[in-house]
């Protein structure tokens, strides 16, 4: 493998009920690096990130991460996964669920502060997560990804129902852990926030449609933004 | 075991205490049930003395096989079970975690109901009481593990909660509590040894009745220890890192 990819997928198909949800997809996540995993809904984002984790049943094609097969035992201490829908415990504080997955990948009590801290969670977390609103839950199943300082994270739509701000704010972290030498794979059909990103991959049906820098995709379709590029790259009278 | 395993029964004995309602029916339910028993046979002391004794011991297998298998179930529901299995943590880890919590949470349970029974309600039983609540500790292990298993099959929970009358209700009758084994057809005594709170039953009835043991009540002790085994390896495999 080559040392600077810290996800290498070659030609993955999964089926998932029947319809095809990867069709062959081949791509990279480069080590130190936030990657955006962008597209419509249904475009296979979630798929591909299960397949990383190594959560999905595949039907061809291999992923590797950091260098081993996805799924392998002992990658699971080395890459963290939030879930679309947030998965933590309703009946739990903020505090207890973060604690507990600390406990799971046997991190030093004190990150599990520090994981809360950085997702802004500070002053909630002595409450109940099912009392929370769903961005505030959303932001508790990330700090239960943070911590044990995993060295690939796997953000499936990690701000979405989130402010403005607290966007910025996650992606400046995301930017700073990616500055540290953690590998992120973001996935997000917003757009705009495509252009945060080192690298992007435009996924759509089951295919890669583009990949590059948001400079590099921009300049290739003569775009001015990220949806106008998405829009042009789909194709003429294609776009409906 | 490692830390994972404790870990995941402090957590799920948590998530237990911030549901008191749940708690009290779980504690107050079967001393209501003893405490009605005890009424219906008030002037049948002997009844009373007889199936007290064995059904005080049964109550926690119910209870915990309930619990469980929700708790189990909004686990792969709410899709933490997908995120905890992309975590080092062994499937056997999480589901003794399960069975230990369940196992405290049953042994306060029968404590208490045992205290209402023999203090309050003056069961009497030819063995030494503390050998009911033990086999009652048991079995509720039992029925967390089963809970457990059973959770599998089902995709809501209304399917979880049918799985009380689907996979208890047929053993509670065959156990010989309503009809006495040997009386039963050949077909049903013969189905009955195959079900593990067959054994449960008759080790609580031979405490309940005889005040010395054989082989006997040790081998319900190791068919149900070894059930609750088999229940526990089930369960585990049914939990999958890798799905559709």
């Amino acid at each position: 493998m080559a040392d600077g990819h810290a996800v290498e997928v070659d030609r993955l198909r999964v089926v998932r009920g029947g319809r095809e949800a990867l069709a062959g997809v081949s791509l990279d996540v480069r080590r130190g690096t936030v990657t955006g995993l962008l597209g419509p809904s249904g475009s296979g984002k979630s798929t591909l990130m299960r397949a990383i984790v190594g959560t999905q049943i595949v039907a061809s094609g291999s992923v590797l991460v950091l260098g081993e097969p996805a799924g392998t035992p002992s990658l699971r201490a080395r890459v963290a996964y939030t879930t679309q829908a947030p998965a933590v415990y309703g009946d739990l504080t903020v505090q207890e669920n973060v604690d507990y997955f600390a406990r799971l990948v046997r991190a030093p009590a004190a990150q599990a502060g520090e994981a809360i801290e950085l997702v802004g969670l500070g002053d909630d977390a002595g409450r109940v997560v099912g009392s929370l609103s769903g961005g505030q839950r959303s932001r508790v199943s990330l700090a239960t990804a943070l911590v044990g300082r995993p060295e690939v994270l796997v953000l499936d739509e990690p701000t979405v129902g989130l402010d403005p701000v607290l966007r910025r704010d996650l992606w400046q972290a995301f930017a700073r852990l990616a500055g540290e030498g953690v590998s992120l794979l973001v996935s997000s059909h917003v757009m705009d926030e495509a252009e945060r990103c080192d690298q992007l991959l435009l996924l759509r049906d089951g295919r890669l449609l583009a990949r590059g820098t948001p400079g590099e995709i921009l300049a290739r379709t003569g775009a001015e933004g990220m949806d106008d590029a998405f829009l042009r790259l789909i194709g003429p009278g294609d776009a409906a | 075991m490692s830390v994972a395993a404790p870990a995941t029964a402090a957590r799920v004995l948590r998530q237990l205490r911030r549901d008191p309602r749940t708690v009290a029916l779980l504690l107050i339910v079967p001393c209501v049930l003893v405490a009605l028993l005890k009424y219906l046979f008030v002037d049948e002391p002997a009844v009373f003395d007889r199936i007290g004794g064995p059904l005080l011991g049964l109550f926690p297998f119910i209870a915990m096989f309930v619990v469980t298998s929700i708790t189990m179930l909004r686990e792969r529901t709410t899709g933490t079970l997908e995120r905890l299995m992309t975590l080092p943590l062994s499937r056997f880890d999480l589901v003794a975690g399960y069975g230990v919590a369940f196992a405290l949470a049953a042994a306060v349970q029968a404590t208490l109901v045992s205290l209402v029974a023999f203090l309050l309600l003056g069961l009497d039983v030819a063995g030494p009481p503390w050998l009911i609540a033990v086999l009652a500790v048991g079995n509720a292990v039992l029925g967390s593990t089963l809970g457990l298993f059973a959770s599998a099959f089902a995709r809501t929970e209304f399917q979880a909660v049918q799985f009380m009358p689907a996979f208890v209700l047929p053993q509670l009758l065959l156990c010989g509590l309503f009809v006495p084994r040997e009386d039963m057809s050949r077909l049903l005594e013969l189905v009955s040894y195959a079900l593990p709170l067959t054994y449960a039953y008759d080790a609580l009835e031979r405490v309940a009745l005889e005040t010395s043991y054989d082989w006997r009540l040790a081998l319900d002790i190791a068919v149900i220890v070894g059930a609750t085994a088999l229940a526990l390896v089930l369960g585990a495999a049914t939990l999958r890192r890798r799905t559709p």
